[in-house]
């Protein structure tokens, strides 16, 4: 038991008849409930996420040693991570992909967002969790699913090939980087799609008759209001997209071949075959600050456009 | 008389199963301030919205300037809103709220600017124009509005329920702010209340509206005197109601037993909804008047009062008439020097045929 819990237990479980002496330590026991509340979270953040990424830190400065792990501290891992052009080119990838994909994404839920908060009147509940039918597969399956759908003998090139549109099977579609940019973008879309349905359900509807009632079309009103508006959701959405596909590494493994691999398939391979966690652990830590400042820089720049005068 | 500016033309809107306007009919002039009043669910709202263009009637015609507005978009209509949400754009500050519709209209950014200005000054608040839109109260909020939709410089301005949002002091002192800002700028204004007493102090012409009908279109004295039927009477300010026969009616006069009061003749104007079917007189509380010793009127009677609800300016008393069941209502100003009856005091009643009022 955490020293919270121990703390919250008595006032927690406080008798009615001890009301008085209840509100007196209110504040204490409201402190203390909270605590109790997030404990469990904080603990499992703790021990599964902020404990390894510490071991990570600290791994990137020291050194392997074939067997064993030399503690001395030092910048050699990174001075690799940062000049070697391997690495750079990997890292580079990864970002274009990433932020191909969440451009993709973002474009391609906003119409079916859009379409539900303003077009479904009756069981928008039900549209939805429609669109999250695609999580009930696991995303594994679904990868492999696109091999099926994208592969040399696979269901898009036999129907090509079948409706005499091409002779030879199509080979630029699968095993290259249009094949991650795909997968990724189809599985990352319903988590796009909520965050900006929420944003553009919650615009006052008299907000955009008052804007075709200046004079604006459609058109006008949907740059001048609805966009603006809708701006908080976009960002989420772009977020939630393009941090976790920067270190996706299954989907570059299973479809992307050789010019699909991605900066997390090289510090997977660091930390098995190539028997160098520390220079893993440095180029982990690289991408996650580069990600970190993208994303920051993503917000602010989200924060001048969408919310000027809130 | 001005013209006409806007026709509506037997307008009908219907929501599926739900008729919300059957067949409206009015016409509305030029430089007029126009209210559509009526409780909530009459339809009101829904005629002011046919009439902007966010609602497209399922039958009949809109004609503003002549021109008939059957396929005409909101944003390419003569008429610019205040909503009763106010819908300021959050994300844009005062001025850029009011300049707004401007963008489209071509204007050099300097006469912009200065148009902006110039609104903003005529619904005082001048010099606001760099603050946040989400930092206003709700009486600044209103004015924005206002500004924005004046700033277009509409032929027609339409309010739908603009002052519902407000406390009773701010709406006071915006019901007068409004009346004059209309006769400074001389445009049409249509106003949506449900606020009788609004209605009646802002308004040069008044529709009351019941179940989507128009059921009296009237200067606000007409309306309060002469209502056309038992409803308007009931919804505009306070009436007494007395059973009442019509004995003998013709061009000139009709004569009628009523209730209390006795047989009484009455002009033909008496009767706005005709004599014919008139079931009731209706007489306002005061238009009644409790008469002292040697005090006289046109007309007595004699009562019992049953109870006294002080007002501070004045005082209702609830008197019952000899050889009626139901006590009457007399609204009396508190004067200096007149003793007010108590409760169960005997008192003569005055009131002259002039205010008297047959209705269905």
């Amino acid at each position: 038991m955490s020293a919270a819990e121990e703390r919250a237990a008595p006032v927690a479980y406080i008798s009615p008849r001890r009301r008085s002496r209840r509100i007196a330590n209110a504040l204490r026991g409201e402190a203390a409930q909270g605590l109790l509340l997030v404990s469990p979270t904080f603990l499992y953040a703790l021990v599964l996420l902020a404990a390894p990424l510490a071991l990570v830190l600290l791994l990137s400065f020291w050194t392997q040693n074939y067997l064993e792990i030399d503690r001395t501290f030092t910048l050699a891992n990174y001075r690799e991570a940062w000049t070697d052009p391997l690495y750079r080119l990997l890292m580079l990838r990864s970002l274009a992909i990433s932020g191909i994909v969440t451009v993709l994404t973002v474009i391609l839920a906003f119409p079916i967002a859009y379409f539900v908060a303003f077009h479904v009147k009756r069981n928008r509940a039900l549209w939805l969790f429609l669109i999250t039918i695609p999580f009930w597969t696991s995303y594994l399956l679904r990868v492999f699913l696109w091999k099926v759908i994208l592969g040399y003998n696979g269901v898009l090139n036999s129907a090509l090939i079948w409706l005499g549109l091409i002779e030879e099977p199509l080979t630029f579609i699968l095993y290259d980087v249009n094949a991650v940019i795909l997968t990724l973008t189809h599985a990352w879309a319903p988590f796009a799609i909520l965050p900006i349905y929420v944003a553009l359900s919650r615009i006052d509807r008299s907000l955009l008759e008052a804007a075709e009632d200046l004079g604006d079309g459609p058109l006008r009103r949907f740059f001048r209001v609805t966009l603006p508006l809708a701006m908080p959701g976009v960002l989420a959405a772009a977020l939630i997209v393009f941090i976790p596909t920067v270190g996706d590494y299954v989907t570059p493994r299973l479809v992307g071949g050789s010019d699909g691999l991605m900066i997390a398939n090289i510090i997977q391979v660091q930390f098995g075959k190539a028997n160098d966690a520390p220079l893993g652990a440095a180029l982990s830590v690289s991408s996650m600050a580069i990600v970190a400042a993208i994303s920051l820089m993503l917000l602010l720049v989200g924060r001048r456009i969408g919310g000027a005068s809130r | 008389m001005n013209a006409p500016l806007i026709a509506l033309d037997r307008v009908e809107k219907r929501f599926g199963a739900f008729t919300a306007l059957h067949g409206v009919s009015a016409e509305i002039r030029e430089g007029e301030f126009f209210s559509l009043l009526g409780p909530s669910g009459c339809g009101k709202t829904t005629l002011l919205r046919c009439i902007a263009g966010f609602e497209q009637p399922t039958g009949g015609e809109i004609r503003i300037d002549g021109g008939s507005m059957e396929g005409v978009p909101a944003n390419r209509r003569p008429t610019n809103m205040v909503f009763q949400s106010y819908a300021i754009f959050p994300h844009l500050d005062v001025a850029q709220n009011v300049g707004y519709g401007l963008r489209r209209l071509g204007l050099k950014r300097e006469e912009a600017a200065r148009r902006v200005e110039e609104a903003l000054a005529m619904v005082d608040l001048a010099g606001y124009g760099a603050r946040p839109s989400g930092k206003l109260s709700g009486g600044q909020r209103q004015r924005v509005a206002l500004a924005r939709a004046l700033v277009m410089r509409p032929r027609v301005l339409l309010l739908d329920e603009p002052l519902s949002a407000l406390d009773k002091k701010l709406r006071e002192q915006m019901q007068a702010e409004l009346r004059r800002l209309q006769r400074a700028v001389g445009i049409t204004f249509i106003l949506v209340t449900h606020d009788q007493e609004e209605a009646l102090i802002m308004s040069d012409r008044i529709a009351v509206m019941f179940d989507g009908r128009i059921a009296q279109v009237a200067d606000s004295e007409t309306l309060y005197r002469r209502p056309v039927s038992r409803r308007v009477a009931a919804f505009i300010g306070v009436m007494n109601f007395l059973e009442a026969r019509v004995s003998a009616a013709s061009g000139s006069g009709i004569e009628a037993e009523i209730e209390g009061l006795g047989r009484v003749a009455l002009r033909a104007e008496q009767a706005p909804g005709g004599a014919a079917g008139a079931l009731s007189a209706g007489v306002r509380p005061e238009l009644l008047s409790l008469l002292w010793p040697g005090e006289s009127a046109e007309r007595t009677a004699e009562g019992v009062v049953e109870d006294v609800v002080y007002y501070g300016y004045m005082t209702d008393f609830a008197v019952r008439l000899d050889g009626m069941a139901r006590p009457l209502t007399v609204s009396m100003r508190n004067a200096a020097g007149r003793r007010a009856p108590a409760k169960g005091e005997r008192v003569r009643v005055g009131w002259s045929t002039e205010s008297v009022v047959l209705l269905a």
